[in-house]
């Protein structure tokens, strides 16, 4: 049984390219829509708010782990239980904890790109049920617009 | 994984973590693959057949217990025990949630360094 998540992507762009997507705080925010205060620094931790439409109440943070070129960028951030307004908390002290790892490899398309997140084994049991509520509703449209975009793209 | 018998949500405050503790042996692993065949066993049942002795089965099966992935009910003298894959079910469709959220990031990282 896995704890980790791993996704692989092939991506038609140079290495240097991806890096700067990666680790540039404002490239890194237009496509993971997430407004960020300042540049990603090992061993510190980066702040933001999310800039997606409906979860802009939410601060995102992160711990950068590290930065080596053109290879390996990874931060662990929190898990965040409740997503909507009401109940959310910014206090991400107690929340579990996961390791994201971004790894590339030149290929010769462009640049292969592994993301790993690990560490669920900390995310509590009673958890599953708020995963549910949170993805009603909003969710299934999302789906529908991946759809359209994967279609659109291939 | 089985999504079959699925029972109602039990109260359950243990971490995944104690799950994944529980499921890290190959020993209890096989324990929970024979119980997963659907059919409640006893301790004599899990035994035979195995290296094991009756107290190392029953040491497996309370750690399983205490993951609540394993059950036991009593028929006079003998306890029978039995495989409940809500807790792993759980656990699932949690990473599936934030494995549907990677593929939506990373699309727009595509779309991003591509354009």
């Amino acid at each position: 049984m896995t704890y980790a998540i791993e996704k692989r992507i092939d991506l038609k762009a140079p290495v240097a390219r991806v890096w700067r997507a990666l680790t540039d705080y404002r490239e890194f925010g237009e496509w993971f829509r997430v407004a960020i205060e300042g540049p990603f620094v090992v061993g510190q931790i980066s702040r933001g708010h999310i800039l997606y439409p409906g979860y802009e109440h939410i601060v995102w943070e992160a711990m950068i782990e590290k930065m080596e070129p053109e290879r390996l960028f990874s931060f662990t951030w929190a898990q965040i239980r409740y997503l909507d307004k009401a109940r959310y908390s910014c206090d991400y002290s107690n929340a579990p904890h996961t390791l994201v790892e971004f790894c590339l490899e030149k290929t010769t398309a462009g640049t292969l790109l592994t993301v790993i997140e690990s560490g669920f084994e900390n995310v509590p049991a009673e958890w599953r049920d708020d995963a549910q509520r949170n993805n009603e509703g909003g969710w299934t449209e999302q789906m529908k617009n991946i759809e359209r975009y994967v279609a659109e793209k291939s | 994984m089985s999504r079959k018998n699925l029972r109602p949500s039990h109260p359950n405050r243990s971490s995944h973590a104690v799950l994944f503790a529980a499921l890290g042996d190959k020993t209890r692993l096989a324990l929970v693959a024979r119980l997963s065949a659907g059919q409640p066993a006893s301790i004599s049942q899990l035994t035979r057949g195995t290296r094991l002795t009756r107290q190392a089965v029953t040491k497996h099966l309370r750690v399983l217990q205490r993951a609540a992935i394993v059950h036991s009910a009593r028929f006079g003298r003998e306890a029978i025990f039995s495989l409940d894959p809500e807790p792993m079910r759980q656990m699932q469709e949690y990473l599936d949630r934030v494995s549907r959220q990677w593929d939506q990031a990373l699309a727009r990282l595509k779309a991003f360094v591509e354009e």
